[in-house]
């Protein structure tokens, strides 16, 4: 049944959108993006229900009622009726209650924080925001990566985010939801590709002159190719520790990727805590009014560093 | 209608009319305070969150003087009640005594001004300016704001001694004396709030 | 002695740029010819830049807000011919840092420069003589606020030419707005003239709400008062809660630029997270504060086309109400994707669509006033039907990005701006120009050109759906806003499309302009004498087209809702009065232009640490306050015998307009009320 009624909304879209291979959004490569696409159609489908009589009648009563059609019903005087003020406030109000379900549920299955049930245990990354390019760190395989993330495909993708320069948006359409950088804070996301490919990965956050170049290939590969990969990576000449990152920060734009065969330990860390004040006598009181640092312990597991990646 | 009617709706919208444009007065500074009441929940708001961002830097308890404070808050209170005094000269329609306490409040209010000068100077010089952190830049804000709002009024007092002075206690001028008043003791109240929120807390 | 103003500021390196300073120049210069050569500075000197009157304030608001209109879309076109053609290998014709200015001024411009004073221009026309009153509650401030918003704009065009503008979006989200990463005096234009012309708008407020409030006519209780009013004063209690915030935000953004202070910077103790709260507090309420007078026009242009009352008034007025109240519990939904708890995230997503059902009650009740109507397919008819249809895939792709996790797919993206633009180009532009030509007639006695309004209709609405459908496709093709180049081929085609529609727009735009023309060149036919062209329902229509600097000779008793359309059918619509009374005016005044100079002079000098001339202009400001505070002789009298000359005079073309055919006087679509004399 619901599959069905995803499948009509679906459809109804698909006139607007025929002739198109790019429409990332409704073509998920992953659980989480999916997930987001369905409650799209959902809504949608529910809106339709008020929208299409809707506009049908915004053109079907002036047209019906113009002025030179004198054999329509006229009454000057009339100017209420209780039953249609029932109908127009109970019919949107239903819906907009339905929506309001729809909300609560998705919005806690699909928080961002929320790591991703799998028997795999999940790749942990974490993501630098820079002027205008990403740096990836893989804290427990000790590489890092400039405008590449590569991870193992059927498995959970396990990011901390933050920005070492201006507020920016991490967002890899195919694969789903997309959450702020901030410096001084780290935002968490979890992601999921189903199969190996190749995705187009950007900030969505409008950062400055290299913003529309601050794209990078995420690439989901099988755990072989991804292995590779890393041994690949770990024999670059290129180390990162606080001299390359100071390179690295200086801005520049559509550089191309970058790999580093080891990186300083807490390099993220140390790269928050540069806008992160201690707070005299008052431990961590900081960051106490951030709405992501204050983030609700609804599921802890989102909070903690979970168990050392096996590769 | 008939011409008693039509004569007595002349008569009512004439009175429509008069009232309306002094109550019009009244009630849209009224709005005006009401703005200006937002303006500093917003600030308040701000220092709250940013009230334990010391980033290293100096907390309330190392800057605030609470007894130097107090005399502010005495100055600023009793600038009020003689604010009230002069109110009270106004009802009784005599000017030179509304202008006696018109002074009096003028340099009380002059006294905390001066003070709060004082304060920020000696915080500037001790390398304690609001450029040092987050919390410094928002108790400098909220306070300073009140402070440039006592300076207005302070203006806005010169104003008015110089005009009850030359036109005396014309219909126009007491209106202008009563907002002043409105505008004064609001000052007094929001500074309460500086006080408690700012100071008392910062302490703490 | 210029502070940070060197000769460099002037972008001369620049073409693209110094085309427009000429072109702005030149137009400004044949402006100037024109006055000069017309002998007309003395009467714009003393019938307009220094004038009280609310009806010639309203009419500089909406020239403003045109002047505007022109800059905004020009800014637009140049954003849709570079993403049409910065693709791949080819960078476009627009770099970065300009490219930025021009998404940043357009939406500053579109949104505070244009919707503001075009929406309190109508109001300045309308709304008093719609209560009956003779003037606003304080005539003198309107003066103030008006020079205070143009000041805004011209800060903004003075931008163009004399160092940048800000390339921090109109949002201009620190850390980005921030002294380290925008150095460059940009922001600060953007801070300065939002600033100056947002004290503007408070006084507006306040004005608009002392005016509803005290100033009604007798018998006119809140629930007679007409829906158009009732928006206004739940716009006004929105300015005046909201616009403090922004105060205190920009203040905030510029005591971090100016004194380094910590507030939204990156470190030391700050949080841009406070600044996006804050911004959105006021954001939010500010999307209302431009729809809800759009609502008010189309309950006041649905009811008189029909030829019925508005269905629902009381309904119209409480979800008006609602949704005031409503504006300020969904500012969250702004930044969904900061890492907020599931549970704050569904809160906002839910309160932000609670807010479609008393919109969508508003759109049927006005289909229910047509309902069993006669609807005269005028100009400003057509636009509200455009709107329905429009709006309500607008409203439907809002509550979409309601649902916070479609939001963490569609946040940011050109679906987005689609959305945006759906709401706010039918929502609100296409009620101005609704109210526009619905009121052209009684501000200026004459009627716009049917045929031309109804082109510029056309292409306005097609122009609409062509522009901004391709953006939801592209949306969803997971293109970012704010791009000045991209490499995904797919993307061209649409934005190609996009480009097109915005050229069909530039065609609705050139038959406005055409339109104006070709009406004050006919304006002998189209003369409106009888104050009531379109057969209203509310007291507006009882003035003479213009009315006379006082409005209304005797203050009207109101007896009903549509009190115009009763004292029609009652009789004492156009009784003469036995008598009339000296009546009281307020005179004129230079203090406001004098207030917008200085008020200009301070900005321009802020914002290029010119800190001598600041001080003096700020001084000069407040010295002038004070000094137009002493005056007490701020007011003149109309002796009864001149008012009486005048309303016999009116009368006198009344009856002429009267023993008229309809054909004679070029109505020929429109019926023509028979006045009783």
């Amino acid at each position: 049944m619901r599959r069905l009624f995803l499948r009509g909304t679906g459809l109804l879209l698909l006139p607007l959108l025929s002739g198109c291979s790019d429409l990332r959004l409704l073509e998920p490569g992953g659980p989480i993006g999916a997930a987001d696409r369905n409650v799209i159609l959902v809504a949608f489908g529910l809106m339709l229900i008020v929208l299409i009589p809707a506009v049908i009648m915004s053109f079907a009563i002036p047209w019906h009622y113009r002025a030179t059609n004198t054999k329509a019903v006229y009454t000057p005087d009339w100017k209420e009726s209780n039953r249609i003020e029932a109908v127009v406030w109970t019919v949107p109000a239903l819906i907009v209650a339905a929506l309001g379900v729809l909300v609560w549920i998705s919005t806690e299955r699909l928080d961002p924080y929320k790591p991703i049930a799998s028997a795999q245990a999940p790749v942990e990354v974490e993501a630098v925001s820079m002027d205008w390019k990403w740096l990836f760190i893989y804290p427990h395989l000790g590489i890092a990566t400039v405008n590449q993330l590569a991870f193992p495909a059927k498995t959970p993708l396990s990011l901390r985010i933050t920005s070492d320069t201006v507020m920016t948006a991490f967002f890899i359409p195919r694969l789903g939801s997309q959450i702020y950088a901030m410096a001084g804070m780290d935002t968490r996301l979890h992601l999921e590709a189903d199969k190996p490919g190749k995705y187009l990965g950007e900030n969505t956050q409008y950062s400055g002159r290299g913003f529309s170049r601050m794209h990078f290939d995420a690439l989901a590969m099988s755990r072989t190719d991804f292995n590779r990969w890393v041994k690949k990576v770990r024999q670059s000449p290129q180390v990162l520790d606080h001299a390359s990152l100071a390179q690295l920060e200086k801005p520049s734009a559509g550089v191309p990727v970058e790999h580093f065969s080891a990186v300083s330990t807490n390099l993220f860390d140390s790269i928050i805590a540069k806008y992160k004040h201690p707070s005299s006598g008052h431990a961590k009181a900081a960051a106490a009014s951030a709405p992501a640092a204050v983030h609700t312990p609804s599921h802890p597991a989102g909070r903690q560093d979970t168990t050392p990646e096996a590769s | 209608m008939t011409p008693q009617v039509q004569a007595i709706d002349a008569a009512l919208l004439a009175a429509h009319e008069h009232h309306d444009a002094r109550d019009a007065q009244a009630f849209g500074f009224w709005l005006y305070i009401l703005s200006d009441l937002i303006l500093f929940s917003s600030l308040f708001a701000t220092f709250a969150v940013q009230m334990r961002s010391f980033a290293g830097g100096p907390t309330g308890k190392d800057l605030f003087d609470l007894r130097y404070v107090a005399v502010e808050t005495l100055l600023l209170l009793l600038s009020s009640a003689s604010y009230g005094l002069a109110m009270l000269a106004v009802q009784q329609g005599r000017s030179a005594r509304v202008m006696r306490w018109l002074g009096v409040t003028f340099l009380l209010g002059l006294g905390f001004i001066l003070m709060e000068v004082h304060e920020f100077y000696g915080l500037v010089l001790a390398g304690h300016g609001p450029d040092r952190s987050g919390f410094i830049s928002a108790y400098f804000t909220l306070v300073g704001t009140h402070g440039t709002h006592v300076t207005f009024g302070l203006i806005w007092m010169a104003a008015m001694l110089f005009q009850v002075g030359f036109k005396g206690l014309s219909k126009p001028v007491a209106g202008r004396l009563l907002r002043l008043s409105v505008f004064w003791h609001f000052l007094d109240i929001v500074w309460i709030g500086v006080f408690s929120v700012v100071y008392l807390l910062g302490v703490m | 002695m210029l502070g940070k103003l060197t000769l460099s500021a002037i972008p001369y390196h620049n073409p693209i740029i110094m085309g427009a300073v000429g072109f702005t120049i030149l137009v400004g210069l044949v402006i100037l010819g024109l006055i000069t050569r017309h002998g007309a500075w003395r009467y714009l000197w003393t019938e307009w830049l220094t004038s009280v009157d609310h009806k010639r304030i309203g009419v500089m608001y909406i020239v403003l807000a045109l002047i505007m209109l022109l800059r905004g879309f020009a800014d637009a076109i140049m954003m849709r011919v570079q993403q049409m053609v910065a693709e791949g290998a080819s960078q476009g014709y627009l770099p970065p840092g300009h490219f930025d200015q021009i998404f940043g001024a357009h939406g500053t411009i579109m949104i505070l420069f244009m919707a503001m004073p075009f929406l309190v221009g109508l109001w300045n026309v309308v709304i008093p003589q719609q209560l009956g009153a003779r003037d606003v509650a304080f005539p003198f401030l309107n003066s103030v606020s008006f020079w205070l918003t143009a000041v805004g704009a011209m800060l903004v065009m003075v931008s163009l030419g004399i160092g940048d503008f800000s390339t921090a979006g109109w949002t201009g989200y620190p850390p980005l707005s921030e002294l380290g990463y925008s150095p460059t005096s940009g922001v600060d234009y953007w801070i300065w003239a939002i600033q100056i012309s947002g004290v503007g708008t408070l006084l507006t407020g306040v004005n608009f709400l002392a005016t509803i409030v005290k100033m009604r006519a007798p018998g006119m209780t809140f629930m007679r008062m007409p829906v158009f009013a009732w928006a206004a004063l739940v716009t006004c209690v929105l300015i005046i809660l909201a616009f403090p915030v922004l105060t205190v935000t920009l203040a905030l953004l510029t005591l971090d630029r100016y004194l380094d202070m910590h507030f939204f910077s990156n470190g030391l103790g700050g949080n841009m997270m406070m600044y996006l709260n804050l911004f959105w507090i006021w954001g939010h309420p500010e999307v209302y504060i431009v729809i809800l007078p759009a609502f008010g026009v189309f309950s006041e242009v649905v009811p008189t086309f029909s030829g019925k009352p508005l269905f629902g008034y009381k309904t119209m007025v409480y979800a008006t109400a609602a949704i005031g109240i409503l504006s300020f519990s969904v500012w969250l939904h702004h930044f969904f994707t900061m890492g907020s708890s599931a549970n704050v995230n569904a809160f906002f997503g839910i309160t932000t669509m609670i807010i479609a059902v008393p919109t969508g009650v508003k759109i049927f009740n006005w289909l229910f006033t047509m309902y069993r109507g006669r609807v005269q397919f005028t100009p400003p008819i057509l636009w509200t039907i455009g709107f329905f249809s429009a709006f309500l895939v607008g409203g439907v792709t809002g509550v979409l990005l309601a649902v916070p996790p479609a939001d963490y797919l569609l946040h940011n993206s050109l679906f987005l701006v689609a959305h945006f633009h759906n709401m706010l180009i039918p929502g609100a532009l296409f009620a101005y120009l609704a109210g526009y030509m619905y009121w052209f007639p009684k501000a200026f006695g004459f009627r716009l050109n049917e045929k031309w309004g109804k082109r510029a209709f056309w292409a306005w609405l097609v122009g609409f759906y062509v522009a901004f459908i391709p953006l939801y496709v592209l949306g969803f093709m997971g293109m970012p806003r704010r791009m000045e180049h991209y490499s995904d081929p797919a993307w061209l085609p649409w934005l190609e499309v996009a480009a097109i529609g915005a050229v069909i727009i530039l065609f609705g735009i050139i038959f406005l302009v055409v339109q104006l023309v070709v009406s004050i060149r006919e304006r002998q036919a189209t003369r409106d004498l009888t104050g009531d062209p379109w057969n209203g329902r509310t007291l507006e229509w009882a003035t003479a087209s213009p009315p006379a600097v006082y409005n209304v000779a005797r203050i009207p008793v109101v007896n009903a809702l549509d009190s115009f359309w009763d004292m029609k059918q009652q009789g004492p619509a156009y009784e003469k009065p036995p008598e009339y009374a000296d009546i009281h005016m307020p005179r004129n005044s230079p203090a406001g232009f004098v207030i917008g100079v200085f008020a200009f002079l301070f900005g321009f000098a802020m914002i290029w640490h010119i800190w001598w001339l600041a001080i003096a202009s700020a001084v000069g400001m407040l010295a002038t306050v004070v000094a137009r505070s002493l005056n007490d002789d701020i007011e003149y009298v109309i002796p009864a015998a001149e008012v009486e000359r005048t309303e016999n005079e009116r009368r006198r073309l009344m009856a002429q307009a009267a023993t008229q055919s309809p054909a004679d006087t070029g109505a020929d679509v429109i019926p023509q009320p028979l006045p009783q004399v």
